[in-house]
């Protein structure tokens, strides 16, 4: 069984839940940006959780099938069409041998994850069928799809009905303005109070530069830094540290100007100084923000940054419960 | 040294073992990393080690941030009692200084350059008043380097000079990162020289290049067969400068299947290193060529 990539979106690739272990020679997790919207589009279809999807950037793909599948897109609203015809968001629906699979414009968000039972059985490389395309590593040849490629079908673990689906009350989108918490740290001290300060109450937008690495942010204040002589090895900018480890949500300022925040396919290292860390709970908001978005870092403490991802924890049991059956 | 702990997040805890870079510093983080991977604390996912710094991830379900402080803070003591000896690999990397391809990439992005009228090569000369892109080559390729940090993407060796601090080759980044660099270059920014496993952006002046892959996902490269990133932190380098046909001839060996890295197994002793340098070099050359 098997797909066929007729028009392949803007940038669709194949993760799972990602690949940990190797962050120490420089290979990223990687895996779905939104890890709540894919376990749920796996869910839905009858997968575990942690099965290979399709995740579509700002623009959905167009697909035939070679066999009849069960089917469900969550996350980004970007309706799914099977021959046209219209289906419901986070909810499973049929696809018979021969039809396609295409998406109407994107209306909200940023990524959909496109879920099919028995899950999409790329090799797994390290662990993982995601994709790291800088690496050229793991998915379809390392690489983002493109027309013409014929992806493999796992077999379903169970069947399935069409039209189970994930109460709208226990779905999950970003704000306007997009809040994302953080708790300050790393090279915090770095910066003037005065410039900690600011880097809170700036509303600041999502840059064009917003991809699987990090997301950039632009429209605050620079800030400003606390004087120093540079240490040996770190390079004159005051922005520059002796390269160190980035953490997967860690905001590097380089210049003190456009804050990063890095991704699952983040770079592992390098010489900027950090502000603080987009604590695990915020992490998948990220994945759907489109460039122009207007968002707020919000400050936590270590004791919210717990609570927050114990509130993620319990949704997702409530999840798992409404679909178990 | 100053030992600096700081949560990234729910996640991680970032430990600056010294705001400067010093041989002291990266072996008291690598010892550090050890210590933790053999302790076996519950719930740690990720070791990174970097130059004078490194960073755990945890499962905080699994383990509470504060217990897991605590637990890095225990071993912090025993590794500042650890000896400072290394079991590694001295590795013969060859390198085309000054090549085609790297030039035609920083023409490119001149714009984004300090010194936009000189070469990267003649600018790294200039400001270590070395006088010409020659010597900087020879003080470049003349003493051994350290392999103390694998990272920023795939397989990346970030290399520290093994030299007393006054013939560091220090050379601050490019003044914008470039969008662009030829695989396989060799690169230098700060005190810290690399090799860009992969292609794209970067922001390290560009020196040369290696016939070498170092990375290689589809381990079709026989000495890459068995895990597809060559390097690992400890390892160290020494840079071999080849001429245009030693390198051709190189890549044609990589392609053919018949190039295997010039590298031995040697034990470095950092307090034998302080007390003499230059000597220790040539000790360490010696290994690796056996005489």
């Amino acid at each position: 069984m098997a797909i066929k990539i007729l028009a392949p979106g803007l940038s669709t690739t194949v993760q799972d839940l990602g690949r940990p272990g190797y962050y120490h020679l420089g290979i990223p997790l990687s895996g779905g940006m939104d890890r709540f919207a894919l376990r749920v589009a796996n869910l839905l279809v009858g997968n575990d959780e942690g099965a290979a999807v399709l995740e579509a950037v700002f623009m959905g793909p167009e697909i035939e099938f070679t066999a009849d599948a069960v089917v469900a897109v969550t996350g980004a609203d970007m309706p799914a069409k099977v021959d046209g015809a219209v289906q419901a968001a986070w909810t499973s629906f049929k696809i018979k041998a021969g039809q396609k699979l295409s998406f109407d414009f994107l209306q909200k968000g940023a990524r959909a994850y496109i879920a099919i039972a028995g899950g999409i059985d790329v090799p797994v490389v390290l662990g993982s069928r995601s994709t790291y395309t800088l690496g050229a590593l793991g998915g379809h040849q390392g690489r983002k799809l493109q027309a013409g490629d014929e992806l493999a079908l796992g077999s379903a673990v169970k069947s399935v009905a069409a039209g189970r689906s994930l109460a709208e009350s226990l779905r999950r989108a970003p704000g306007a303005p997009a809040e994302l918490r953080v708790l300050p740290g790393l090279y915090w001290h770095r910066i003037t109070d005065e410039s900690g300060r600011q880097f809170f109450d700036d509303t600041w937008k999502v840059a064009p530069e917003a991809d699987r690495i990090g997301y950039r942010f632009r429209g605050g204040r620079p800030l400003g830094f606390v004087p120093r002589k540079q240490p040996f090895g770190a390079g004159s900018d005051p922005s520059n540290i002796v390269d160190a480890c980035y953490p997967y949500g860690s905001i590097q300022v380089p210049g003190g100007t456009e804050p990063i925040v890095l991704h699952r396919d983040a770079v592992s290292g390098g010489g900027y100084f950090m502000v603080g860390t987009v604590i695990s709970a915020d992490m998948d908001l990220i994945g759907q923000l489109q460039p122009h978005t207007p968002a707020r870092f919000v400050k936590v403490d270590m004791k919210g940054a717990l609570t927050a991802r114990h509130d993620r924890a319990s949704l997702l049991g409530r999840v798992r419960a409404a679909l178990a059956s | 040294m100053n030992t600096r702990y700081s949560f990234g997040g729910d996640e991680h805890i970032f430990v600056e073992v010294d705001e400067e870079m010093s041989l002291a510093a990266f072996f008291k983080s690598l010892s550090m990393t050890n210590a933790v991977r053999e302790s076996r604390i519950k719930g740690v996912t990720e070791i990174c080690p970097a130059n004078a710094s490194f960073q755990i991830k945890f499962d905080p379900d699994q383990i509470s941030p504060d217990d897991m402080l605590a637990e890095l803070k225990r071993l912090e003591g025993t590794a500042e009692k650890a000896d400072s000896t290394l079991k590694t690999r001295i590795v013969e990397i060859p390198v085309l200084y000054n090549d085609p391809w790297t030039h035609e990439t920083l023409m490119r992005f001149r714009e984004r350059h300090q010194d936009p009228k000189s070469t990267d090569l003649e600018y790294a000369a200039q400001v270590n008043n070395l006088g010409s892109v020659d010597n900087f080559i020879k003080a470049h390729s003349g003493a051994p380097w350290f392999v103390s940090m694998v990272g920023f993407v795939a397989g990346l060796p970030f290399l520290y000079q093994m030299v007393d601090r006054p013939r560091q080759l220090e050379v601050p980044k490019y003044l914008r990162p470039r969008t662009d660099t030829p695989k396989l270059t060799v690169g230098h920014g700060g005190c810290f020289s690399c090799i860009y496993s992969v292609r794209g952006a970067g922001g390290y002046q560009m020196f040369g290049i290696t016939p070498m892959p170092i990375y290689d996902p589809n381990q079709q490269i026989g000495y890459l067969r068995d895990f597809m990133v060559f390097f690992r932190p400890g390892d160290i380098v020494k840079w071999k400068p080849i001429d245009r046909p030693a390198y051709d001839q190189a890549v044609a060996d990589v392609e053919a299947g018949k190039f295997a890295p010039l590298m031995r197994d040697v034990t470095f002793s950092l307090d034998e290193f302080q007390l003499d340098i230059d000597g220790y070099n040539r000790k360490l050359e010696g290994v690796l060529y056996g005489h």
